[in-house]
């Protein structure tokens, strides 16, 4: 008869776990030759690298003619991008048509946009009220006058004459900043327990999104005009602003739902049973986790709206890709083979470089919020 | 039958400074109906807690035992009859309701602690900003009760870092802050590991022993027994039987407490 008792007389010290074989040889290993086909796929992968690189970077660099190069230069039979037709160009893209004397306004803006928006991103500084109001308050209307001018001396510049980057950025901040509480509100709206602010959160929300945006913009633009009383004007670039900003608030909105329906309901009970009322509840308890959840959707948003910004062409305003555009067809001077295609790519890096900085900070954002499961 | 199979925390009670003032009603349930929908969940409900009470309800589950202390605080609305919460009656009326609420403390069987926000700022939110209490006071008082649950250590991690009986008695305090009237207890130990059962139990007892008004909705029979004035027992959306605690356990008069207490109690 065997003896099935059993006690542990030591107890086994957790000891660290044993080294894994470290190195460049181990890692490749691990990593790029670990079966046969993952042999095939790395050197597939090799060869199209080596087809692909090379031609790129002549065109890019290598045959590339810099930003002090002439005409000429780009005319030649292998010439690759024609970088001095950007630099040379540069002021009608960031400023459109905006008098030239008077660049230095919109310099001001972006300085100072760059001065209060940096602080403010870096969750370390101090004095986040104070920045917060500078940002939403005072820049917006000082800006506006900046810009417009017709106050102390500055000379008018209609709002046709804006154009460039500075559009792009215009339409994408005020978007950006007007958009996010505008789809916090429709989304609260939408789950409200009241049917009249429910249905007009539901219809206004089912009615954006299903139209396109160009379509928005065109009513904006072409039917506003035939309901207002004869003489009204609304600016068109005020209308291209409230268009883009109505079109991303109903994404929003849906963004923000999703993450509101992710909250337990018995987060709103142990909210309800402290006795703190609605705008409390969502202020403190639901808002802030609803909103971490849905980080990734939101910054979906805005580099969508940073994006669609250039369809406000239709309206007949000069973004970054219109100015490049437009420039690309009339500058007959830069004509080569490869100016377009500069013309066009230079645009996408900008588009590209802002839109990948909103994706970082997001990814940023997400981990240094992630303070409620961390162990 | 008489031995309760449930964890069995030793301490006696000393039951001379819990006297019951029977002047002092805090919570009066009169011919109280509830639905969903269609299903008639609590029947005919007729409940009077004195001031400084501690009342366990019992019963199987979907008895309806949680849909009425929920309907004490007005997370869950009543269709008919009246419930009156320190002279206050629960109607639709929103300020009535936040009014009753601040003096009612609920704790949860899932604890439903805020997981973004710290030990600390639990405990203090609702105090800061419902009672308008100053942040300082808020947080003396917070750290005052994080001592009586013996976690004052704690104050400054994320509820997603503590145990579940930490987050338990996180949660008595967060409720504790609030300085309620009345303490609602939802099942509180029935999400807890069988060893963090006692230590939650301990605080609900002390708090008993200071005078607190309690309804306890639980599966701790050694809890009831050693702590409750009354228990409450419920069956099928309507309170079958109550008694005190040692003629419940002992002499139950229903046939259906009768079955109920033979399941439980080995």
């Amino acid at each position: 008869m065997t003896d099935i008792g059993y006690v542990r007389s030591d107890i086994v010290d957790a000891r660290p776990a044993p080294n894994r074989t470290s190195g460049p040889v181990a890692w490749m290993r691990t990593n790029l030759f670990s079966t046969p086909f993952d042999t095939v796929l790395t050197v597939l992968g090799i060869l199209f690298l080596l087809w692909v690189v090379p031609p790129l970077y002549g065109f890019f660099f290598g045959n590339a003619v810099g930003p002090n190069g002439t005409v000429e230069e780009c005319r030649m039979i292998n010439a690759g991008a024609c970088w001095a037709y950007i630099s040379s160009e540069m002021e009608f893209f960031i400023y459109g048509f905006y008098d030239i004397p008077e660049q230095w306004r919109p310099n001001i803006v972006f300085a100072l946009g760059a001065l209060l928006l940096t602080p403010l991103l870096i969750p370390r500084m101090p004095f986040k009220r104070t920045n917060i109001v500078l940002f939403l308050v005072i820049y917006p209307i000082l800006s506006y006058f900046l810009l417009a001018g017709g106050v102390f001396g500055l000379k008018v510049i209609p709002t046709e004459k804006w154009g460039g980057l500075l559009v792009t950025l215009i339409i994408s901040v005020i978007g950006i900043t007007l958009s996010f509480p505008l789809g916090i509100i429709l989304a609260l709206g939408r789950q409200s327990q009241m049917p009249i602010i429910k249905t007009v959160c539901v219809g206004f929300i089912e009615l954006i999104r299903a139209v396109p945006l160009i379509t928005i913009l065109f009513m904006a633009s072409i039917m506003l005009p035939l309901f207002m009383p004869q003489g009204t004007t609304v600016d068109k670039f005020l209308r291209a602003l409230v268009g883009v900003t109505l079109f991303t608030s109903a994404y929003m909105a849906e963004v923000v739902r999703g993450g509101l329906q992710a909250i337990p309901r018995g987060q709103y009970e142990a909210a309800e049973s402290l006795g703190m009322g609605y705008w409390q509840r969502m202020w403190f308890i639901i808002l802030p986790q609803a909103l971490k959840h849905v980080i990734p959707g939101i910054v979906n948003s805005f580099i969508a709206l940073f994006k669609d910004t250039s369809l406000v062409y239709i309206v007949g305003m000069k973004d970054l890709l219109e100015a490049v555009k437009t420039k690309n067809d009339s500058a007959l001077e830069w004509q080569s083979a490869n100016t377009a295609t500069t013309g066009y790519l230079f645009a996408a890096m900008v588009f590209w470089v802002f839109c990948f900085g909103m994706s970082r900070y997001s990814i940023y954002m997400e981990n240094r919020l992630n303070t409620g499961y961390k162990r | 039958m008489s031995q309760p199979s449930e964890t069995t925390v030793e301490r006696s009670i000393n039951t001379s400074h819990m006297q019951i003032s029977q002047t002092d009603v805090a919570i009066d349930v009169i011919n109280m109906h509830k639905w969903y929908g269609d299903f008639h969940v609590l029947r005919d409900i007729n409940l009077r807690v004195m001031s400084g009470e501690r009342i366990v309800i019992a019963g199987p589950s979907g008895s309806g035992k949680s849909t009425l202390i929920r309907c004490v605080n007005r997370l869950e609305e009543h269709q008919e009859g009246q419930i009156i919460v320190n002279g206050t009656e629960l109607t639709a009326d929103l300020k009535r309701i936040d009014d009753v609420r601040r003096e009612v403390g609920m704790v949860f069987q899932h604890f439903n602690l805020f997981p973004h926000l710290t030990i600390l700022q639990n405990l203090t939110l609702a105090p800061i900003w419902v009672r308008g209490t100053p942040k300082a006071e808020a947080e003396a008082t917070a750290m005052h009760y994080l001592e009586r649950v013996k976690i004052p250590e704690q104050a400054h991690k994320f509820p997603g870092q503590l145990s579940g009986g930490q987050q338990q008695r996180v949660a008595i305090a967060r409720s504790l802050c609030m300085q309620p009237k009345i303490m609602l207890f939802d099942e509180p130990t029935s999400a807890l590991d069988p060893e963090m059962v006692k230590e939650v139990l301990e605080v609900m007892i002390s708090l008993a022993e200071e005078g607190m008004t309690m309804i306890c909705v639980t599966h701790e029979m050694g809890f009831a027994r050693q702590v409750a004035n009354r228990v409450i027992f419920m069956d099928q959306g309507q309170i079958i039987e109550q008694n005190e605690p040692e003629a419940f356990f002992s002499n139950p008069q229903h046939e259906r407490t009768k079955l109920f207490l033979s399941q439980i109690l080995h």
